[in-house]
């Protein structure tokens, strides 16, 4: 029967690859069982407020600032991932040097340090009292205690999604779009930028999203570093925890119900750029 | 080679997913051996507690006539009550400010009268607010009104999420209140003041002592008296502690949780727990670990220690706890407006 | 376009698995043109790394050590230490097996069959993500513990699963729940469905085709996935943090012994256990090269 369902909407007519039925029982029957009927409880347990209310708790001040703070640093982390994890991932993928594959091992490290720990040892470093703190506190930056500190924090708890996601897109690129280019009489750059960078723009693309989702979640390192002051560095999670101290499990899964809608709206458009283009290349 | 290494990593999928049921199955199993001898008891319990519960704990078991296993629980107050009216089963809890524990009792889990149980409305064990400063004082910081003036950089925890902050917020507006003859808008100015000079607002207080003393930042800190204590252990050197004129006696609450205590046949053990916290050995343990002993005889013996001659005003000054909750900590009550604009 | 397609997929015959190592041995770096730009580049990166990786490393084993190596071991083979590293451990390999399964079925059918609604597939096996960890342990409580749905069936049947050692599972799998998708999907989007098609129209099985033709393909990435999910497994904190109710000795992971040493003012021992799971992260590399290296 899903056979019959996938030759009419198989666009090329014919289904040959095997395989269907059974990957998307799996798929659905984990998915279904580990993700979706956990998370139904948040739609429950937020659904006890009436619609007024709703509107009211996730607009308040307080929790928009508090989505403000946690976007925008997420997505200025997310940006020098990018470009960061880009440079990363080319060094380790094209370059021979001493001490690569050391290199190439810290990229899963944040992963491993609790983000408790992370956050303690960031803010260690980065106030002013601290290594690399100090330095900044003479030319008058603080980093630790404002926006700046959340988003370096978001950027090490970011740095191995866009890395890990460019990185096997780099290797399995083919040397000879490059050769090609270059002996048409392209320069490095403009092979980089017109022949590589397409080819890596999904990849890129999704490990943008993933290290944007992340840290707009993100709660443990962050609250460390961030100096939580209402309005200029409290961060959305706070909120969360702050409506659950009070036992308000209604207006803390609200908030965290609005959280869940953006991110997921923003896979659902990295997810489609990422297809769209697949599909767009193999035409 | 190619085949070797591909059926190498199916067959490591294989057994990890073997290795899966086997641990669903063996998960299972241990739920099911709670019958086994002697009486088990969980205290959950707050952070700082825990040096003095890991030695109450022996000195407990040694005298108690039966087998008893304690197994703690630490956390900020606030979330270890939630987990135990959201299914962890605590024989007893132990923790920060009475208010959790009413909320443990709300979730029908606790019987009412609870605070009538044990002397001194269950808190066997008494501490205060103090500061915490760097040594020398350069700021020469007293009391309360110094902590607003210009270029004082003042730690404290958020009281919205850290019960021991309420603490700190409700001694600062009783020093005021006295000061302004309880004008409420001059006191709202005051708290105002004060908080625009917090630089650092951490989630719990744990995160506040650490932002102050490894991270070096502020002048002040606004602190628990037995943390100010742990910290001045910690690094003799390094700071003092001022006892400002007035401050509040924060009264950590202690409660048996009545229906787990019932489903596990635990009742008996759990109330001779928490009466033994009463005892002189005990007191005089809480007294070692910077908690004031709640028998006024034995707080004397500790009278180096404690600066007994502080004007302490209490909870019921406020008007109990739910009363103070909805008038400062509350969606848009005063501790919000002091934020808005 | 389908031209150079055709040119790669024979590239790949003549190199056999994992182009890109032969690639690296039989084509010498062809950057010597512009050293400039390498040796930027490599500095950049490594500045990079110090910065954001390296130094908060050096922060964990300076305060680790700075009590003394004798310190450092009582923390480290401290009872409960033990006990906490063998729930991570336990927590991790379930977690690991759970998503590799997941992510290999899943990569599969969304990269080499078109259905109506696949992006919005790939954006659901994504919230495991975009949540955070705080949320991930609570979804749990709200459908699993005393104030849930489910709370009351599961104690009429006494069967634990929040504040035990099954809650502390679920929540290692939540949160690490699309790694191993996440590293499969651009790989197999990329290389396309053509080799498939063209070996099932031969005749192959679907095993076969799976072990034969996607699996090759797939390999590194795999590796990659499951280290990925196995360190973020280790580390993973708030969630857990949220489900476990934190019982010394019976639901405390590392992460969680880390958070108590440090609330108890023994921050010495708070980094000398959080150094365990920096060990464990460079165990998984060392393992990790020595695969590759074994593999050329």
């Amino acid at each position: 029967m899903e056979q019959q369902i996938v030759k009419v909407k198989n666009k090329k007519g014919v289904k040959v690859i095997p395989g269907f039925g059974l990957s998307l029982g799996v798929t659905l029957a984990m998915l279904g069982c580990l993700v979706l009927i956990p998370l139904a409880s948040i739609f429950i347990s937020a659904s006890q407020l009436s619609f007024g209310e709703f509107i009211e708790t996730v607009t308040s001040r307080q929790v928009v600032s508090g989505y403000i703070v946690s976007f925008s640093c997420a997505f200025s982390a997310a940006l020098i991932n990018v470009v960061f994890g880009v440079v990363l991932a080319w060094v380790l993928v094209r370059y021979e040097f001493p001490g690569k594959r050391v290199m190439d091992g810290l990229i899963e490290l944040p992963f491993a340090l609790p983000t408790a720990v992370a956050g303690i040892s960031l803010t260690y470093l980065y106030s002013d009292q601290g290594w690399i703190g100090a330095l900044f506190d003479k030319i008058g930056v603080k980093i630790a205690y404002t926006r700046i500190g959340i988003t370096i924090a978001m950027v090490f708890v970011g740095i191995p999604f866009v890395v890990r996601a460019v990185q096997p897109i780099l290797e399995k690129l083919d040397r000879q779009y490059e050769e090609a280019a270059a002996m048409l009489g392209a320069g490095k750059l403009y092979t980089f930028f017109r022949v590589i960078l397409p080819e890596l723009f999904p990849a890129m693309l999704a490990g943008f999203g993933l290290a944007l989702a992340r840290g707009i979640g993100e709660y443990g390192s962050v609250v460390f570093i961030a100096g939580n002051i209402p309005y200029k560095t409290q961060i959305a999670p706070l909120l969360i925890m702050t409506k659950l101290e009070q036992y308000k499990y209604a207006d803390a899964t609200a908030i965290a119900l609005v959280l869940l809608v953006i991110s997921f709206l923003l896979m659902l458009v990295i997810n489609s750029v990422q297809i769209y283009m697949q599909r767009f290349s193999k035409a | 080679m190619k085949k070797k290494i591909t059926a190498v990593m199916l067959s490591v999928s294989v057994a990890a997913a073997a290795l899966f049921t086997g641990c669903g199955g063996g998960s299972g199993e241990k739920d099911g051996d709670t019958g086994s001898a002697g009486i088990e008891l969980l205290n959950v319990s707050y952070d700082p507690t825990r040096e003095f519960y890991a030695v109450y704990n022996e000195l407990f078991s040694d005298q108690f006539d039966q087998d008893v296993t304690i197994t703690q629980s630490h956390g900020g107050s606030g979330s270890q009550a939630r987990s135990v009216i959201e299914g962890n089963e605590a024989d007893v809890v132990t923790l920060a400010l009475a208010h959790d524990i009413t909320a443990i009792e709300n979730a029908g889990l606790i019987d009412s009268g609870w605070i009538d149980e044990f002397e001194g409305s269950s808190s066997p064990y008494t501490s205060t607010i103090v500061f915490l400063v760097r040594k020398g004082n350069e700021k020469d910081i007293k009391d309360w009104d110094d902590l607003v003036k210009d270029g004082v950089e003042v730690i404290t925890p958020n009281p919205k999420t850290s019960g021991g902050a309420c603490w700190n917020f409700l001694a600062a507006w009783a020093y005021q209140q006295e000061q302004d003859g309880e004008d409420e808008e001059a006191t709202k100015e005051f708290m105002k003041k004060l908080y625009q000079n917090v630089l650092v607002l951490d989630s719990g207080a744990r995160g506040a002592t650490n932002t102050f003393v490894e991270n070096g930042q502020g002048d002040v800190l606004i602190a628990w008296e037995n943390e100010a204590y742990l910290s001045m252990e910690e690094y003799p050197d390094e700071y003092e502690i001022v006892t400002p004129s007035v401050s509040i006696l924060a009264q950590p609450s202690v409660a048996i949780v009545d229906s787990n205590a019932k489903a596990h046949g635990t009742e008996e053990a759990a109330k001779a727990y928490l009466e033994y916290l009463y005892s002189d050995e005990a007191q005089r343990l809480a007294g070692e670990n910077y908690y004031r002993p709640s028998n006024e005889e034995i707080l004397q013996e500790f009278s180096d220690q404690f600066d007994l001659d502080m004007n302490l005003v209490t909870i019921d000054d406020f008007g109990g706890w739910d009363a103070a909750f909805e008038t400062y900590f509350d969606d848009g009550a005063v501790f919000d407006q002091i934020y808005e604009e | 376009m389908s031209e150079k397609k055709k040119q790669r997929m024979y590239d790949q015959d003549v190199s056999g698995d994992g182009l890109h190592s032969i690639q690296k041995v039989i084509e010498p770096p062809r950057e010597t043109s512009r050293p400039v730009i390498k040796y930027v580049l490599i500095g950049v990166s490594v500045l990079f790394l110090f910065v954001m990786l390296i130094l908060p490393l050096i922060v964990v084993v300076v305060n680790a050590l700075s009590d003394g190596w004798a310190a450092y071991q009582e923390a480290v083979l401290d009872e409960y230490t033990v006990k906490a590293l063998m729930l991570t451990l336990l927590a991790t390999v379930t977690a690991v097996a759970v998503n590799t399964i997941f992510g290999v079925f899943s990569a599969y059918l969304l990269s080499k069959f078109y259905f109506r609604g696949r992006q919005v597939l790939a954006s659901l096996i994504d919230i495991p993500f975009s949540i955070s960890p705080v949320i991930a342990g609570l979804v749990f409580i709200l459908t699993f513990g005393n104030i849930g749905w489910m709370g009351d069936f599961l104690k009429a049947h006494d069967i634990k699963i929040v504040f035990a050692v099954p809650g502390v599972v679920l929540a290692t799998i939540f949160v690490t729940f699309p790694f191993v998708f996440r590293e499969l999907f651009p790989v197999l989007n990329a290389q396309g469905k053509d080799e498939e098609e063209a070996a099932a129209l031969m005749g192959a099985g679907g095993f076969t085709i799976f072990r034969r033709i996607t699996f090759p393909h797939i390999k590194w990435a795999l590796l990659y996935g499951v280290i990925l999910c196995t360190a973020r497994a280790m580390g993973e904190f708030g969630a857990v943090s949220v489900i476990s109710g934190h019982l010394r000795g019976k639901t405390n992971t590392l992460p969680l012994h880390v958070e108590i040493l440090y609330n108890e003012f023994n921050t010495t021992a708070a980094f000398a256990v959080s150094s365990i799971l920096v060990l464990l992260a460079v165990l998984i590399l060392i393992a990790r090269n020595l695969v590759e290296w074994k593999k050329k």
